[in-house]
């Protein structure tokens, strides 16, 4: 298994990592928080530590830490719009409910 | 599913807790709102997919209409439309009436100082105006983040004074926005350009829009950005290219002078898409309709075009080298200069301003926007969604902070360019004997007189305890906060009396264009020496013949005798005319004079009150 990301969502990281001038491609991760448990991690790695996981999908580095990576695996990152809002969606088969707004899920 | 964005490492906020922040352009035409997602400062567009808000509003008896819509109704309905309400910012109604003596709007002088415009929907204040094109653009930015907004960050011209700064807070804070910061227009331009992340240097920014002009010298030093001088001219925009366009085509059409107001209206609109049009292309096919119905088909070029053009174009040179030479510094000392407003789209606007500064400026950024995207970085450090190594940007205080002194003068307690917040405090006393109160008079500028810098706010500390002037001890302090606000406290140290203020605009005191106080400045710097010196020989006369005055109704039977009185007398008519005159050194000499004239008279004073002093006592008790 592995964690990917759809043409769109790379694309999309390739131009925010280009217009941020470092870092060495994106963080995926989970932390316990939220109404449903588990909140998802989304940010710019400028490291990568020993223990972390690198998937490279699309030319973008994606690091997870291993004890995300249980949560995580199959994970596909799109990236969409609705309405006037864009961002990122997580389509992780690990899920069994999330809270109503989709930002924290249980597993 | 909720939508994400990428956070700085070590940044990811909890679920539902986005620090969701915004950056603001409130501009006199146009206004627009710019956000940070995923690293990238961009501005947001409504769902048309536009990203320009007109800032005009219209007040319907069941309602209110914001932007273009509101626009299309202003020749129709001027009353209840309000259009560049940016103008009348912070202004009182003489003021307001002074300078924009033609507007539609029906004013009245409110309760307090500020004034209000009547409409369909009641009468409403130029910050209420704001705050209604504030929450589109709060609605816009809410619905685009996914949630509300934390914070925002609200620009402001170099040149706004503190009533105007404070009038643009208090529309934030009825739009329901808070506000992190107000940050001068010149400089959000030069953040948005990353200027603010180099170490030192001196740009120019550059900004051309539909009805103003303005040029700023910014000098940059470790993370300070100091306006080291402004310059500019308040009825200069793009709106004249297309007036001398308009012209140009209704000349070629032959149509009269007169024309009526469709017909102007058309060759207008015309003119202006010409104009865009020759942004890209080297001519446009241009078609004006005659009065009689006719219509007039030719071609324009974009030489011809420039030619009309250019005496604009030169019009804003000549404001860039006056502001060169305020700031003492010549044309190679500018590093970077950065091209803001739609104006400045104009291929020859773009060639001239290259020209003059002799590099090319700055254009990546769409001049429409810059501003807005230079607010949203800063909002978005402010708000906390950067690590903390991010330098914080500080502005500086535009304009000098003082209070008035005996005599029309100004003490300056705070001067420009020091950085914000500061907090100064400077001890004043007494003039006279036995004076209970003090008046404190603040003002904002750069001249020595206080006739010639803006008031902005007048409070009276009372209940200091009667004593001899001079005696008392008065701590005067001044406060600015992050955004530029002042609030000024006064302290008699004995007994603690205290009155404080917080500037609160008090209007039409002075008729100054504000944009010109600080080249003024510069320009009387003389004359403002000679006038000070002047006022304070003035002052320092008024104490001696108060005193005298004091000392004469005590002793002055006692102690002198008639041809002595005379000599004195005479000598205080003296100095009585010198006063009145213009005449510094006139008035030193009279009292010199004067002082020599009662130099007998205070040694027997001395004497006799020694005298008085020991009757009574016995020598042995003064050893």
């Amino acid at each position: 298994m592995a964690i990917s990301l759809t043409d769109n969502a790379a694309e999309r990281v390739r131009d925010f990592l280009a217009n941020r001038g470092k870092g060495v491609g994106l963080r995926l991760g989970v932390r316990t928080s939220g109404c449903s448990g588990m909140a998802y991690v989304l940010e710019f790695a400028d490291e990568i530590a020993p223990e972390d996981e690198v998937f490279e999908s699309n030319g973008v580095k994606i690091i997870v830490d291993p004890k995300s990576l249980i949560y995580l695996d199959g994970t596909e990152l799109d990236y969409g719009k609705e309405g006037l809002n864009e961002g990122f969606k997580f389509n992780n088969p690990n899920v069994r409910d999330e809270c109503g707004c989709g930002e924290s899920f249980t597993v | 599913m909720a939508l994400l964005q990428i956070s700085e490492p070590g940044q990811s906020t909890a679920p539902h807790q986005h620090r969701l922040a915004a950056g603001i352009d409130l501009g006199t035409t146009n206004s627009l709102v710019a956000s940070v997602r995923s690293g990238v400062a961009e501005a947001l567009p409504d769902e048309n997919g536009e990203v320009l808000l007109p800032s005009v509003v219209r007040y319907l008896p069941d309602g209110v209409v914001v932007g273009a819509a509101a626009r299309e109704a202003a020749s129709e309905d001027p009353h209840n439309t309000l259009v560049s309400v940016k103008r009348f910012m912070g202004r009182g109604l003489d003021d307001i009436q002074q300078r924009y003596p033609d507007t539609p709007y029906r004013f009245r002088a409110g309760e307090s100082a500020v004034p209000r415009m009547e409409t369909a929907a009641g009468e409403v204040s130029a910050v209420e105006v704001s705050a209604e094109i504030l929450r589109v653009l709060r609605a816009r930015a809410e619905k685009t983040l996914g949630g509300e907004l934390e914070g925002v960050v609200i620009t402001v011209p170099a040149y706004f004074d503190d009533a105007q700064r404070q009038a643009t807070k208090d529309a934030a804070t009825l739009a329901g926005l808070k506000v992190l910061r107000l940050l001068n227009e010149p400089t959000a331009a030069a953040v948005a350009y990353g200027l603010d992340q180099r170490a030192e240097g001196t740009v120019a920014i550059y900004d051309f829009g539909g009805g103003t002009f303005d040029i700023s010298i910014l000098h940059l030093n470790k993370g300070v950005f100091e306006v080291v001088a402004t310059a500019g001219d308040t009825a200069l925009g793009g709106d004249d290219f297309d007036q001398r366009l308009a012209d140009w085509l209704r000349e070629q059409a032959g149509t009269g002078a007169e024309g009526h107001h469709g017909q102007r209206r058309e060759a207008l609109d015309e003119a202006r898409r010409a104009k865009e049009v020759l942004t890209t292309q080297d001519s446009v096919a241009v078609r004006v309709p005659r009065e009689d119905g006719s219509v007039w088909e030719g071609s324009l070029t974009r030489e011809t075009f420039e030619q009309l053009a250019a005496p604009l174009v030169e019009r804003t040179l000549v404001s860039c080298r006056r502001a060169l030479r305020d700031a003492g510094l010549e044309r190679e000392d500018i590093d970077a200069v950065v091209m803001v407003g739609g104006s400045t789209r104009v291929p020859l606007v773009r060639a001239k301003v290259g020209e003059f500064f002799g590099r090319d400026p700055m254009v990546d950024i769409d001049p429409d926007r810059v501003v807005a995207v230079g607010a949203a970085l800063q909002a978005d450090v402010l708000v906390g969604n950067k690590s903390g190594d991010e330098l914080l940007l500080l502005d500086v205080i535009p304009l000098s902070l003082g209070l008035e002194t005996m005599g029309g003068l100004v003490e300056k307690i705070i001067p420009r360019n020091t950085t914000i917040p500061v907090a100064r405090a400077q001890d004043f006393t007494t003039f006279k004997d036995g004076q209970t109160a003090m008046s404190i008079h603040v003002v904002q500028g750069e001249r020595e007189l206080v006739q010639d810098c803006r008031s902005l706010a007048r409070f009276s500390l009372r209940d200091i305890p009667p004593m001899v002037a001079g005696a008392a001890r008065i701590r005067v302090t001044f406060q600015v906060d992050a955004d530029g606000l002042l609030s000024v406290t006064a302290r008699e140290e004995t007994t603690g009396a205290q009155a404080s203020i917080a500037v609160k605009p008090s209007y039409g005191l002075s008729d100054d264009e504000v944009a010109q106080m600080l080249s003024d400045s510069m320009a009387h710097a003389s004359e403002d020496v000679a006038a000070r010196k002047l006022r304070e020989q003035q002052v320092e006369a008024e104490r001696v013949l108060e005193a005298l005055e004091a000392a004469l109704a005590a002793d002055g039977e006692a102690l002198l005798d008639a041809a002595e009185r005379a000599a004195i007398d005479a000598a205080a008519a003296q100095l009585r005319a010198a006063m009145s005159g213009e005449d510094d050194r006139a008035i030193k000499q009279a009292i010199d004079a004067l002082n020599a004239a009662t130099t007998e008279f205070a040694a027997r004073r001395m004497d006799n009150s020694i005298r008085a002093a020991l009757a009574g006592h016995r020598v042995d008790e003064f050893d």
